[in-house]
């Protein structure tokens, strides 16, 4: 379980040091052959994450190009920057509401689903008891489940409960999704800690809801990062839920819905779909570069379970 | 797990129940997965097989029990079967690429000498945190016929006389989104290969090295074995996900053109949502979606059967030596 709290990059680290067993050939020629070959493998790369990322490169390049500029020409540099596409897609296109709802929908949806996942990881991680099984089964068997199907039930369910014309419909069936890897990030975490803390609590008068809350919970900050970027990536990106919910709710869509629709109406303002794309791009991308570890172990850890 | 919890005494039920009242607080935290659980993922499922049994529109609240006829339907609809046979295409075809090119990066990434690895693995990973109608959007500029990049670098350098209509193009545009939707999520099964790589604890190599293994004998002798196991579920997952591809084929192509890219999520969408031409059909999709369902529970289990005998023959084979 510990591995998976390993930043991916330490974890090979040790050749780096001094391992114990290195001098018995000659480590510095080895050493130097491994640099040498770690450039030339460098070398080769660049150019390939250049084309993979170059759709990207190219669409920051149009959303500051005028229309004429963008229909017209391979090069990547604008002649002048139109950095008015921006405050123009922002003022017209919806894009504010867009982006508010989805932080208010990702949120809420985060909220709901690591506090869910952190308690039922709790209890599944540090106790035995009657039914626990019967759980661990259930939500093992719901892992294999396609999701795509369930968007039928779910759409009318919503309309049933008379969620369909606020955000919590949205929000809910988002944080209902794809939280089985959290459960067992939570559960693999608690099962590891020392139950003296618990000892030590009880004797201090804590009842059962200070230890998970007071002791445990703040122990488990990097498991439940991971929880929030997993959750957050989950619920920013996702697509069909939100557009099925609010076919006749434009006011209620997300970012990639709006950005969806807009397609559609200005097909033909180039410039204006990039600047929107960018926008709504921001702040994931963002978010990734700040907690990329914890995206990378969060996807990682789907497979070390 | 870790608490002094005695096994429930065998006798009777009032040990039963005093093992319950004792782990109430574990009831009661459980409760919030549960009924989100129950809500969004069983009560769907269960709804599903119920709907495909019905007449209904989703627009009024006529609900007429058709009993199998919309499965009777479904096996003669020929557009069902195009989307159906599209998607286990889309699986045979993009995941082993996405299997191979993302094992092959992650083995170069997993370089304890390479500086630039995690700028790499960055770059690579980013079109997976980018919202799919997003890139629905940028790629059908990239590939635009008459003023995309792609195909004004194809035409003037020479490689095609007439530029490629990517999306428009019956025959090309299944292949398109498969190799968008290929370059979009290849860097999750690059990170699930990199999870693998980074179990093999490298003292592993080492004594390897010193006992004077090549390159060749530690990859065969150290790297598959340990990557072995690994290998089923990375298979398993990247299988699942592709399969259930929606957003990049509806925000590039809307399955069309004349329903060419059409795969199986996009088929139940169009049912269920859109309607094509008349009302839209709730049942109808629904009992696609169960059929669909099936199928792929069915391919899922074939999988892990599979997987698990490769691992006895392993074992077995491992004990022989």
């Amino acid at each position: 379980m510990s591995r998976i709290l390993t930043p991916p990059t330490s974890a090979h680290h040790g050749l780096d040091g001094a391992a114990p067993t290195e001098g018995a050939t000659s480590p510095p020629q080895r050493r130097s052959r491994a640099v040498l070959r770690a450039t030339i493998i460098s070398i080769i790369l660049i150019p390939i994450c250049l084309v993979w990322i170059y759709p990207f490169i190219w669409m920051i390049s149009t959303s500051l190009k005028t229309n004429a500029e963008a229909f017209s020409g391979l090069g990547l540099v604008p002649e002048t920057l139109q950095l008015g596409n921006y405050i123009r897609v922002w003022s017209e296109a919806n894009i504010a509401r867009y982006f508010v709802n989805t932080v208010l929908i990702t949120a809420g949806s985060i909220v709901i689903s690591v506090v869910s996942t952190a308690m039922i990881g709790y209890v599944l991680g540090r106790y035995k008891f009657p039914g626990r099984f019967v759980i661990v089964a259930l939500l093992a068997f719901a892992v294999f489940l396609p999701e795509g199907y369930t968007i039928i039930p779910i759409f009318d369910l919503i309309h049933s409960l008379g969620l369909a014309d606020s955000l919590w419909g949205i929000t809910l069936a988002e944080a209902g999704g794809a939280h089985v890897i959290a459960i067992l990030l939570f559960a693999g975490f608690f099962s590891q800690l020392p139950k003296e803390l618990e000892e030590a609590a009880v004797l201090d008068g804590a009842g059962f809801l200070r230890i998970f809350w007071k002791v445990y919970l703040p122990l488990a900050k990097p498991v439940t990062a991971t929880a929030i970027v997993l959750q957050f990536m989950h619920s920013w990106n996702d697509f069909l839920l939100p557009l099925v919910l609010t076919l006749n709710q434009p006011d209620l869509r997300t970012l990639a819905v709006g950005i969806y629709h807009f397609q559609g109406e200005y097909f033909t303002d180039w410039v204006g779909m990039a600047a929107a794309s960018t926008i709504s791009l921001m702040p994931i991308i963002v978010a990734f570069l700040f907690l990329q570890r914890y995206f990378v172990e969060g996807v990682a850890g789907a497979v070390k379970q | 797990m870790t608490t002094s919890t005695q096994a429930p005494p065998r006798s009777a039920g009032a040990g039963l129940w005093r093992q319950i009242l004792k782990h109430r607080w574990c009831y009661v935290f459980m409760v919030p997965t549960l009924v989100l659980s129950a809500l969004f993922t069983f009560y769907p499922i269960f709804m599903s097989w119920y709907f495909s049994f019905l007449e209904w529109s989703g627009y009024t609240n006529d609900r007429a029990w058709v009993g199998l006829d919309n499965y009777a339907r479904l096996i003669q609809d020929a557009a069902f079967w195009g989307a159906f046979g599209r998607s286990f295409l889309f699986v045979l075809v993009a995941v082993p690429i996405k299997l191979a090119i993302s094992l092959l990066l992650a083995i170069l990434l997993n370089n304890e000498s390479m500086k630039l690895s995690p700028v790499f693995r960055t770059m690579f990973f980013l079109p997976v945190v980018t919202t799919a109608a997003i890139v629905g959007i940028i790629m059908t500029f990239v590939l635009d016929p008459f003023n995309g990049p792609v195909n004004q670098a194809l035409t003037s350098s020479g490689l095609v006389e007439q530029a490629i209509d990517f999306r428009g193009d019956k025959d090309a545009a299944l292949w398109t989104v498969m190799g968008v939707e290929i370059w979009k999520n290849m860097g999750i099964t690059m990170v699930y290969w990199l999870a693998a790589l980074q179990t093999v604890p490298t003292t592993y190599y080492e004594a390897a090295r010193i006992d004077g293994a090549g390159r060749w004998h530690l990859l065969r002798h150290i790297t598959v074995p340990i990557l072995a196991p690994f290998a089923a579920i990375i298979t398993l997952l990247t299988a699942n996900q592709t399969l259930h591809v929606f957003a990049i084929v509806q925000a590039m192509t809307q399955g069309g053109p004349a329903r060419a890219s059409e795969v199986m999520e996009v088929y139940i969408y169009r049912e269920a949502f859109v309607g094509d031409g008349g009302l839209p059909e709730l049942g109808y999709a629904s009992a696609a979606g169960v059929f669909f369902g099936l199928a792929v529970m069915v391919v899922a289990l074939l999988q892990i059967w599979v997987a698990k005998k490769a691992h006895s023959m392993r074992a077995a084979m491992g004990a022989q030596r």
